[in-house]
């Protein structure tokens, strides 16, 4: 019974906007360290408002009329386009023909916008991957908080706050996550699954996969994420899904191919277990971009994985 | 004149694609905010999908999703390759934000603001500092 009052106090006091005195503390040396940066700031913001009102007045009249003027010629020269929608438009050409109409008996894949960029534009989604993986080396290379980026305010600024989301537990958040990214799960796999028999595949897949991560990683914590998904773990996953995806599709340029047959073979168009390569293709671009999007967040939030 | 009213009024997506990438564009100029630079990028970009969808839109045609026994015939779907554009324009654009993001926190980390023209102020009040301590 004491218990649950001191609960209900502490709910009371946190919907009244009131602190607990441990986080009244943190806030104070929080507006110390402040304090300094601050006094710069306003210098800068004086000298800063200072230039608005001299020059940056003539600048934003020259950016509205370079904008205006820009969006004139691009709607004069859009003006001359086809009416859009018309089925014998230019853009619908002999090409976009082969592939829908050749499409499901070459490639196998019902979905034939998937059949397209993994079969007769794999190159092009191979090089959306390395993009992908590029920018989160970027991040990782910016942002990680290895031996040559640590600043002891900044650990301490996390561990604060790591403190504070304890004391509050966010219970609501814990249990609708445990309710939730079980199916979020399932949806991911089944989405990157069913790639090239309805509409979604490794991309869309790949992006919830890596959302319930996120959802899961605010919920409980970095510390139980890095139980099964660590910087290593997503270093060889990532690694290992570029390298078969890439082996998979670039050996046609040692057997000399003109087209890029599948090893494996098409199978009956509308079983799952069909469509040859672009079944594990789909996978391989699921986990590199469910790698990619979780990378990303955590690197902004913790500056880890 | 009149070819540009009948552009408006029959082309009405790809001149709100314009439109919105003038928008975006504007943004990208006159906000001071970093953060909000780059939401004007993803306008950009947005309007750039917009454009492509409707250069791909075929009227009554359907999703490019064959049914299993029958023929796929081009006079049923719209243009695929289009839609495939968009997919790599949308990780591009994914990418390009996440990097940029990247190095606003890391100018956020040195100077303590987003402000271009604050940062632009203690860049120079720096070099001076550096140049006769």
């Amino acid at each position: 019974m004491k218990e649950n009052g001191g609960k209900w106090e502490k709910f009371f006091k946190w919907i009244n906007g009131e602190t607990t005195i441990d986080s009244v503390i943190l806030e104070n040396s929080r507006k110390k360290r402040f304090a300094k940066r601050k006094l710069r700031h306003q210098k800068a913001k004086f000298i800063a408002l200072r230039l608005k009102h001299s020059k940056r007045r003539i600048q934003e009249i020259i950016c509205i009329i370079v904008a205006v003027v820009f969006i004139g010629i691009l709607l004069k020269t859009a003006s001359e386009l086809p009416t859009c929608g018309k089925p014998d438009n230019p853009v619908n050409n002999e090409v976009s023909e082969r592939y829908l109409e050749k499409g499901v008996e070459e490639t196998g894949s019902i979905n034939l916008v998937s059949g397209m960029i993994l079969d007769y534009r794999a190159f092009d989604t191979f090089g959306e991957s390395c993009v992908l993986f590029t920018a989160v080396i970027c991040v990782a290379m910016l942002l990680k908080r290895d031996k040559n980026n640590i600043d002891p305010i900044e650990d301490q600024e996390l561990k604060e706050d790591e403190e504070i989301k304890n004391a509050d537990g966010s219970l609501i958040l814990k249990f609708v996550a445990r309710l939730v990214i079980p199916f979020i799960f399932l949806y991911g796999i089944y989405v990157i699954l069913n790639g090239h028999l309805s509409p979604g595949g490794g991309f869309s897949g790949g992006a919830i996969i890596g959302a319930g991560l996120m959802l899961y990683s605010t919920a409980y914590g970095q510390e139980n994420t890095r139980r099964f998904f660590t910087y290593e773990t997503f270093k060889k996953v990532s690694a290992t899904c570029l390298l078969i995806y890439c082996f998979s599709k670039g050996y046609s340029f040692f057997t000399g191919g003109n087209h890029l047959k599948n090893i494996i073979p098409k199978g009956i168009p509308g079983n799952i277990l069909s469509s040859g390569l672009i079944l594990p293709l789909n996978i391989c671009v699921g986990i590199i971009v469910a790698c990619t999007m979780y990378g990303i967040y955590s690197f902004f939030t913790k500056g880890d994985i | 004149m009149t070819n540009m009213l009948r552009f408006l009024t029959e082309n009405h997506y790809e001149a709100g694609a314009i439109i919105l990438f003038g928008i975006g564009f504007l943004n990208l100029l006159l906000q001071d905010n970093l953060i909000k630079k780059f939401i004007g990028l993803n306008i950009m970009d947005t309007a750039v999908y917009l454009f492509l969808v409707s250069q791909g839109y075929i009227a009554g045609h359907t999703a490019p999703i064959a049914t299993v026994g029958q023929k796929a015939l081009a006079s049923k779907f719209i243009n695929p390759i289009p839609s495939g554009l968009v997919l790599t324009g949308i990780v591009v654009s994914v990418s390009v934000t996440a990097f940029s993001l990247a190095l606003v926190q890391r100018l956020y980390k040195k100077y303590g603001t987003l402000s271009l023209d604050k940062v632009l102020v203690l860049l120079k009040e720096d070099k001076e500092d550096e140049s006769n301590p």
